[in-house]
């Protein structure tokens, strides 16, 4: 018999690089068989029992991070999917529940003893259903339950009064929980707190926030320890720190346990035998094919990476669906009550192929799902990583998945994917330095919970790690912001929001504000979205009234719709009836054919890494072998007409077409790079009195037109190429830009709402989208010219240089091809531009842009000669 | 926010375009600053200041920036430089709610009192403000005949002809090449005209929208919408529902 100790031993002396799974070690299926004695000590009987009763035998992370838990430690289990990650999470919750027994009736009042926070609402409710059932099975003493946005109100009441031992939720409803008056008897028994996927928890300003909920728990219950849950990652270490309180003059992080392994996922590219586009994320071509594939597997889950995509593949499917076989669409915008039977449906098997985007990311447990097929490119290899991974849940048998590019160059970024997987390469985004508006957010809901002392507030909130360095001064801002606005001009001290009592104590000033920050807690600040309702037209042709709710689409995409126009949503093609107080209105339409392409755009910009993979590819000719035919031979082509630049050079290719010259650069940074690199460029040749008329940007390059030879510009050095490409672009450019960028606008708008400058809601006013999108901007527009250092600009600013602008990558890029430029001067368009110039008149339009279609648009009028009354002046 | 930069770097006297139209035979004015200006009579409309609009959300406990009152002044007083009427019309909803009026700070006040000066100042008002204007200079008032033209708040349901109303802060879509771009404007159809709201944090609403419907002929109807520096004029057929 082998001991747990020597497993173990074995597991360390290899660097934990290989566990043996399932391995069977214990093949007794005999309650009364001796159990290793180690075992006997660590569990208490009914596990004992239930294991065996099973043939299994708990695997030896879980009891690693049984005895690392009971040892009072907190710790941070790598693990990939299948290796029984979510039950190691819980064993030593479960343990102690069920050591400490049922309370009696009356005892008095605990409060919760572990909880759990996962990324998403579904993967709470699934948890829960794949937690009851061992537990059931084992009889133990534990009551658990789920608390989500969707909970009922009496459910969330009764589980404040009589809570479960586990209760499992989302960073939002933590927040919810601290910010309330009860939170102290609520949390000062807990125990623990399992963070699951906390590889995607932690990157975005949710993650800043949850950092901040977990701050304030290790105050109420400071012997509270953490067990956070991932897949693999880049810099653990972060992770490591993430999970425990951050002290400055001590290095302090949690323990680390690593499963590494797994079988290894057989992934193939789809290699059609029909025409790989040039451009476009619709993959069409593959239809077929696809549903060939989904014929032969038992139950297919099909990701996509955006709405639109997904609707657009399901309806391509039911299309071709001879033997309707029961295929499903699941997506964010898609109505609750729909998504939850679908889901349902997925986990009784009854679906042989579910369409989805990324609302069934992560790790949610999808019955016995064979195949996994991915239709885009899949922009980052950790997200490929994780959606393979659904496949199987079992680590000992290979996963299987199929990738299907879209259009040439994502044939170049799945494969490059694809070696990505095999070697294991991570790029998870990094935590990033804790968001203003978000700690606006909390210090509001700490007033909320009970008064605060400023200073004892702070050093709660610099324990959280991304925050460790957070400064007093900010603080004190932010603190200024959450009362008064934190305006120079200090108008409004009258209606502070929170104020400082004799005792030096902050508090809120009323219960409205308490109930205000309730209903806008939280950093996922949506699009204006608009509820599409179905209804139909009576016999006078004139519409009807509350038909049924199909879910909700994007304002920005309803605006470029006109009545009659038809389009894909929820599965359906619709015909669009008009806007009728906050809801887009729609009947069936009798057509197979859309007329308004959805915006099919790939969310997600293509990875650092994958990036450097495909100039990789690009420049050797080995790696190129491997490419399908077609690809092949474009690229072959590429090389005759222009040349394909080599992994460290930056091309750039100028031709004429029609009347315009073209400038296209292949820089292979992603669209929001592209995009920043697009609009700084164009300020540049614009100065240099070239003319340029626009740019659209593609994840792989990016494309300039102007009236003037571009081309022959750059012969002449006038300008250079490489002054238009030096860095100084980041300064004085950026900085105008910046100022006038609807970017930051956009950006501006969801800082304000989150740092609760605009509401997201308010009680019993119900603002549209519109309605906040509008004076957002209008507020940013003055603030920026009365007060351009107030902190949210600051905090504004901060967030579009790392996210939207992706500043960071397109400066790494600049200084890359610093002298390495080469540039092809054409005397037509060249095979590898064609992808990006098919991309022109997609693209929305910005700043200066506008107005130039304003003008347009009135010279109509002019041209229509219109009588007198009417001529424009000037 | 270019109307505000405009206002308030340029100099009044440099180049603008606007547009000339008439209301009930009436000459008028469309300033890109977003007032009205009537030659013949030498008034100068607005509508929909929605003055202490940031004071008014503090009090409710959203702390906007304190800075709307003093942009939307600072145009003011450049589309009267510009103009130099002897009648200013402001329109109603001239501040965002009841209390604003008398709430406002001195400086504020001092600022109005100064353009006001040597001119006839009317406040129409609004439903935001029906108490009319308290401790400033002008007279109060619903509604007012004036210069061949009647002016109110809210557009009558009556045909309006020769009306001139605020209270929907019109904007209007163009939509060209598949991109769509939408602003205020004053928007008219020779009988009726509906001023777009002048306060620098006011919101618009669609001409198309239903609140908008049975007010204009279609056929004749115009929008005169509000570019960077600039009027662009735009049948209504030719926007965007």
């Amino acid at each position: 018999m082998i001991s747990r100790e020597s497993m173990l031993r074995e597991e360390m002396a290899s660097g934990f690089s290989f566990v043996p799974f399932d391995l069977p070690l214990f093949p007794v299926n005999r309650i009364d068989s001796p159990l290793p004695e180690s075992d006997a000590l660590t569990l208490p009987a009914p596990f004992l029992r239930w294991f065996a009763e099973k043939g299994w035998r708990p695997r030896a992370h879980q009891l690693e991070l049984l005895s690392r838990a009971e040892a009072g430690q907190s710790t941070l289990l790598i693990a990939p999917t299948g290796a029984g990650k979510t039950l190691a999470g819980f064993l030593p919750s479960l343990v102690d529940v069920t050591r400490r027994g049922k309370l009696p009736p009356g005892s008095a009042f605990v409060g919760i003893h572990t909880l759990y926070i996962s990324p998403l609402k579904a993967l709470a409710v699934d948890i829960e259903r794949n937690l009851l059932k061992p537990v059931n099975e084992m009889g133990l003493p534990v009551r658990i339950e789920n608390r989500t946005g969707d909970t009922p109100q009496g459910k969330r009441q009764r589980q404040k009064l009589n809570p479960p031992d586990l209760l499992l939720t989302t960073p939002e409803q933590l927040a919810l929980l601290i910010a309330d008056g009860e939170a102290e008897r609520f949390f000062k028994n807990l125990r623990y707190v399992v963070l699951d996927e906390l590889h995607s928890l932690v990157t975005s300003k949710r993650g800043h926030l949850l950092a901040l909920g977990l701050a304030r728990l290790r105050r109420l219950a400071p012997g509270l320890k953490t067990i956070g849950l991932s897949a693999t990652v880049a810099e653990p270490m972060e992770l490591q720190r993430w999970l425990v309180g951050q002290f400055p003059d001590k290095e302090s992080h949690a323990g680390l346990i690593t499963v590494s392994g797994g079988a290894k996922p057989e992934i193939s590219i789809l290699r059609a035998e029909s025409h790989v586009p040039w451009a476009g994320h619709s993959a069409r071509y593959a239809i077929p094919d696809v549903y060939a594939a989904i014929k032969e597997h038992g139950t297919t889950l099909l990701f996509v990476n955006t709405r639109s995509q997904a609707e657009m593949l399901f309806q391509e499917l039911w299309t071709i669906n001879d033997d309707n076989l029961p295929i499903a669409l699941h997506h964010g915008s898609l109505d609750v009550a729909q998504r939850r039977k679908v889901e349902a449906a997925m986990a009784e098997n009854r679906l042989r192929a579910v369409v989805a985007t990324s609302t069934l990311d992560l790790g949610i447990d999808w019955g016995d799902v064979d195949l996994v097929v991915h239709v885009g490119a899949p922009k980052g290899a950790s997200r490929l990583a994780q959606r393979i991974g659904r496949a199987n849940h079992r680590m000992d048998e290979p996963s299987r998945a199929i990738l299907v590019p879209a259009n040439r160059f994502e044939v170049m970024e799945c494969q490059a994917a694809l070696d990505a997987n095999y070697i294991g390469a991570q790029d998870t985004p990094p935590v990033g330095k804790g968001a203003l508006d978000v700690l606006a957010q909390h210090v509001l809901g700490m007033a909320c919970a009970k008064p605060f002392d400023a200073l004892q507030l702070y050093d709660e909130i610099t324990t959280a790690a991304p925050y460790a360095d957070l400064s007093w001064e900010t603080f004190e801002r932010v603190v200024d912001l959450v009362a008064t606005g934190g305006y120079a001009l200090r108008t409004y001290e009258r209606y502070a929001r929170i104020r400082k009592t004799k005792e030096g104590l902050w508090r809120v000033s009323n219960p409205m504000v308490a109930q205000q920050y309730r209903l806008n807690v939280g950093t996922i600040v949506e699009s204006p979205m608009l509820n599409v309702r179905m209804v139909k037209r009576n016999a006078r042709g004139s519409l009807g009234r509350g038909g049924i709710s199909l879910g909700k689409v994007e304002e920005y995409f309803l605006e470029m719709l006109s009545p009659g126009d038809t389009f894909l949503f929820s599965g359906k093609v619709l015909r669009f009836e008009g806007i009728r107080e906050n809801e887009c209105l729609v009947s069936q339409a009798f057509s197979f054919d859309p007329k308004v392409p959805s915006y099919a755009g790939g969310k997600f910009p293509l990875s650092t890494y994958l990036a450097a993979q495909v100039r990789k590819m690009l420049a050797d000719p080995l790696r190129r072998a491997t490419l399908p035919d077609q690809v092949r031979d474009w690229l072959a082509l590429q090389g005759d007409v222009s040349m394909l630049p080599r992994e460290d050079e930056l091309l750039i290719e100028t031709f004429p077409r029609g009347s315009r010259h073209y400038m296209v650069t292949y820089a292979f940074e992603g669209r929001l790079a592209h995009q920043t690199l697009g609009m700084l460029l164009t300020r540049r040749l614009d100065r240099a009195g070239l003319k340029p008329l626009g740019f659209v940007a593609t994840d792989y390059s990016l494309g300039v037109w102007a009236l003037d030879d571009l081309g022959a510009a750059f012969r002449a050095r006038a300008p250079s190429l490489a002054q238009l490409f030096d860095e100084d672009m980041l300064g004085d450019d950026l900085e105008a830009w910046l100022n006038e960028s609807f970017l930051l606008k956009r950006t501006f708008r969801t800082c304000a709402v989150i740092a609760g400058l605009i509401d997201q809601r308010h009680p019993g006013k119900e603002k549209t989208g519109r309605q906040v999108t509008v004076s957002a901007d209008l507020i940013y527009d003055v603030l920026r010219m009365h007060e351009p250092d107030h902190i949210l600009l600051e905090a504004t600013r901060n967030d579009a240089a790392a996210g939207l602008l992706d500043i960071g990558r397109l400066g790494t890029m600049l200084k890359r091809i610093k002298g390495h430029i080469t540039h092809r001067r054409l005397d037509r368009i060249s095979p590898l531009a064609v992808p990006v110039m098919l991309e022109i008149g997609r693209e929305a339009v910005q700043g200066e842009a506008q107005d130039f279609l304003l003008t347009e648009a009135a010279d109509d009028l002019i041209n229509e000669a219109m009588g007198a009354g009417l001529h424009t002046d000037g | 926010m270019h109307r505000l930069v405009h206002a308030t770097s340029a100099p009044a006297t440099s180049a603008f375009f606007q547009a000339r139209t008439t209301v009930n035979g009436v000459a008028a004015i469309c300033d890109p600053l977003g007032g009205l200006f009537l030659p013949d009579a030498g008034t100068l409309v607005v509508s929909d200041l929605h003055l202490e609009k940031g004071s008014a959300f503090a009090r409710r406990g959203m702390m906007l920036p304190p800075y709307d009152t003093l942009a939307t002044l600072r145009i003011l007083e450049a589309i009267v430089a510009r103009h130099n009427p002897g009648t200013v019309i402001s329109l109603g909803d001239n501040f965002h709610d009841r209390t604003g009026s008398a709430a406002m700070p001195e400086t504020f006040r001092l600022m109005i009192a100064a353009m006001a000066r040597g001119r006839d100042w009317i406040w129409i008002n609004g439903n935001h403000d029906p108490d009319g204007a308290s401790g400033l200079p002008g007279a109060s008032m619903d509604e007012l005949r004036h210069a061949g033209l009647i002016f109110r708040h809210e557009p009558s349901k009556a045909d309006g002809l020769g009306e001139v109303a605020g209270h929907l802060h019109p904007s209007a879509t163009v939509r060209r090449r598949e991109k769509s771009v939408r602003r205020a404007c004053f928007a008219t159809d020779g009988k009726r005209l509906l001023m777009p709201a002048f306060g620098v944090t006011t919101g618009g609403l669609d001409l198309r929208h239903r609140a908008m419907s049975g007010l204009f002929d279609r056929q004749q109807l115009v929008a005169h919408m509000m570019g960077r520096d600039r009027i662009y004029s735009v049948r209504f057929a030719n926007l965007l529902g």
